[in-house]
């Protein structure tokens, strides 16, 4: 009976997203993550095995101009506490007309060109504990108007809320010894001043060039790591987030088969003023021999003005890749890089392979390996996390 | 010296005789072969001009060598900017692993496109390269260059004969393209001499050698005027592989203008 009345509130369900026109989308995957060194600490595990979901509801009406959507995350893993976590990646209304656009709600905003790191983009915190790769960002509550005209596009965003940087718990890996002590977090404003954020952005393209100057001014989403004892003499690491004002480039320039990048920051509140930049190129071979592999040569510099004072992994390094593209059914992807300090010879070497299997299966695949970090590498903590992470994913 | 005089007189004068003859021909068919060509381009272009914008759902049936099949399900919009170049905005549907993609690509004649790729999962809108011409398009048997919106210039045209297709008669023109990156030396297009429309194409690649057939089915008319194919199938003739195009809800004069092939839309793109 009440499997009955399950299916008859699920069919009633769909046809209610049916008539409202509402979109649902997402995946659902399983993940397990392995490790191939014993770790630092002894509360960590070789291996973590964890589920995520993320559905989309997506609803627009006035003949597309307003939309809203829904995008809630939701991860499991086993061991790691802090691993387990929800986050709201969307909650959008969004408004557009013919020389503006009002967004408002929890968003993701990206900004720059370069593949390696991402200096200029910063309206989101980083979602640390789903990947190290940083690439994962926390749902930003703002409001977000852009002014469009034909010589650019101008953004202002008020950020009205600030999200902690999410890290790993005591079982969990990539972490320093000890663990994050996320619940102790501190800032340099209190109050209402902690929470807020404002930033501006114009963005052109002109002929072959892409450009991107952008300001921001409030609560860093970076933090410093404040290393402390506590009454019990212990050792605390704690996140402290300071005031910054952040200003910010991005240009791309694209000719024929080469995309030259540029991406550079400078930053003051976080101790000394600074500025740190990433440049580089992309160059692609298209439908090599006629088989339809693309091939693309990456290679970037990495560059922070603090040197190896630098509270970063990447101060003076460079970054070379090769993308393989295969253009087949299951559009079948290799990424293949290895990022190497040029002062102490810290390498990061990394593998990243996708594809799908039918019309709603896609598997990836990621193997990162962090070689011979010395021990004043910020790189260090990271020294036994060598690993291997296969998810597969069903879209729906 | 009076006998080479004679002789170039004698050899000026053959000449002149042969081109009156060539003259006599070209009075029928009016023009050389190269602008026969050019002018029936031209003639189709003009034809299917004037429809301002339009919208369709497209559904893209890929079959490989064993049968096998797997679709792809995508939005196309389309902006006609006369005298430059088509601006387009294809948004992916289906395979849902590329939901929400979305791809904006602005034509020109001569110099290089202008092509953006937004991928949602990053939220990154990527200026890409448009030297990719030759390549699969979501590993189908279109190339990138065999979707792009047509524009005379692109190419240098030759007349070559005509021809009765299934009882339609039809121009057939030689188009090799004039555009860098290529993968084809040449195509033969089979052009409907009453309704001015491609019904055949056939593709040559680099070798010279027959790599694609395109055919075009069930033909309708929008707007009293604009011929639209309801189905295409690209047949590959080296890998044995074929991809059909189905269209639908094709619309036309929707009202869509410049900020609805921008940056920011390209984001929006549902």
């Amino acid at each position: 009976m009440w499997l009955r009345q399950w299916i008859t509130g699920l069919a009633l369900l769909v046809s209610v997203t049916k008539v409202l026109a509402i979109d649902v989308s997402g995946y659902v995957g399983i993940e397990s993550l392995g490790f191939f060194n014993n770790p630092s600490d002894s509360q960590q595990h070789r291996h973590y095995l964890s589920g995520s979901i993320e559905p989309e509801i997506y609803h627009e009406w006035d003949n597309g101009s307003q939309s809203l959507a829904f995008v809630p995350f939701y991860r499991y893993s086993q061991h790691d506490s802090r691993r387990t976590h929800f986050d709201i990646r969307e909650l959008t209304w969004l408004k557009a007309a013919d020389n503006w656009e009002l967004r408002v709600g929890f968003r993701k905003e990206f900004w720059g060109v370069s593949e390696s790191q991402h200096l200029v983009d910063i309206i989101n915190q980083t979602d640390f504990v789903e990947n190290s790769d940083t690439e994962d960002k926390l749902g930003q509550p703002m409001i977000n108007l852009a002014l469009i005209n034909d010589w650019g596009t101008f953004d202002f965003f008020v950020l009205t809320g600030f999200r902690e940087r999410t890290f790993a718990g005591k079982e969990g890996r990539f972490r320093p010894v000890p663990e994050i002590d996320v619940g102790e977090e501190r800032y340099q404003k209190h109050g209402i001043e902690k929470h807020m954020a404002y930033a501006i952005r114009w963005s052109h393209s002109i002929g072959d060039w892409d450009i991107g100057l952008s300001h921001f001014y409030g609560t860093s989403r970076e933090p410093a790591i404040l290393t402390e004892v506590n009454e019990t003499r212990k050792i605390q690491l704690i996140p402290f987030y300071d005031q910054i004002h952040q200003s910010g480039i991005d240009v791309q320039m694209t000719q024929d088969n080469m995309l030259w990048k540029i991406e550079s920051i400078v930053r003051s509140g976080q101790g000394k003023t600074f500025y740190a930049g990433t440049g580089g190129f992309e160059y692609s071979f298209y439908n090599v021999f006629e088989t339809g592999l693309d091939i693309g040569i990456v290679a970037e510099y990495l560059y922070d003005s603090r040197g190896s004072h630098a509270p970063v992994v990447f101060q003076d390094d460079f970054l070379t890749a090769l993308r393989f593209a295969l253009n087949d059914e299951q559009s079948t992807e290799i990424l293949a890089g290895v990022i190497f300090d040029r002062t102490n010879n810290t390498k990061f070497y990394n593998v990243e392979a996708s594809r799908r299997f039918g019309e709603n299966w896609k598997a990836e695949l990621e193997v990162r390996f962090f070689s011979s970090a010395p021990e004043d590498d910020p790189a260090y903590i990271f020294r036994n996390d060598d690993h291997l992470r296969f998810e597969l994913r069903y879209y729906f | 010296m009076k006998h080479l005089i004679l002789v170039v007189f004698a050899v000026l004068f053959t000449t002149q005789t042969y081109a009156l003859e060539e003259n006599v021909e070209a009075v029928v068919d009016t023009l050389t072969p190269e602008k026969q060509g050019l002018e029936i381009i031209t003639e189709l272009d003009k034809r299917d001009t004037g429809f301002g914008d339009s919208k369709a759902r497209l559904k893209m049936r890929l079959t490989n060598r064993n049968g096998g099949e797997s679709l792809r399900s995508l939005k196309l919009n389309t902006l006609e900017v006369v005298g430059e170049g088509d601006k387009s905005l294809t948004i992916f549907d289906s395979p849902r692993d590329i939901k929400g993609t979305a791809f904006l690509s602005f034509t020109h004649a001569l110099v290089p496109d202008e092509q953006w790729l937004y991928l949602p999962a990053l939220k990154r809108v990527k200026r890409i390269s448009s030297s990719n011409k030759s390549g699969p398009f979501l590993g189908s048997e279109y190339a990138f260059e065999d979707l792009t919106s047509f524009e005379v210039a692109k190419f240098s045209y030759k007349y070559l004969r005509h021809e009765v297709v299934d009882g339609i008669d039809c121009y057939v023109i030689e188009l090799t393209p004039k555009y860098e990156y290529s993968g084809y030396t040449r195509q033969i297009s089979w052009v409907d001499k009453n309704r001015y429309i491609v019904t055949k194409v056939e593709y040559y690649d680099r070798k010279e050698t027959l790599l694609k057939t395109q055919l075009f089915k069930e033909y309708k008319q929008y707007l009293n005027q604009y011929w639209r194919a309801s189905e295409q199938l690209m047949t590959n003739h080296q890998n044995g592989k074929s991809t059909a195009l189905i269209w639908e809800n094709y619309q036309f004069k929707t009202g869509l203008t410049n900020r609805n092939f921008d940056k920011n839309t390209l984001k929006r793109s549902r």
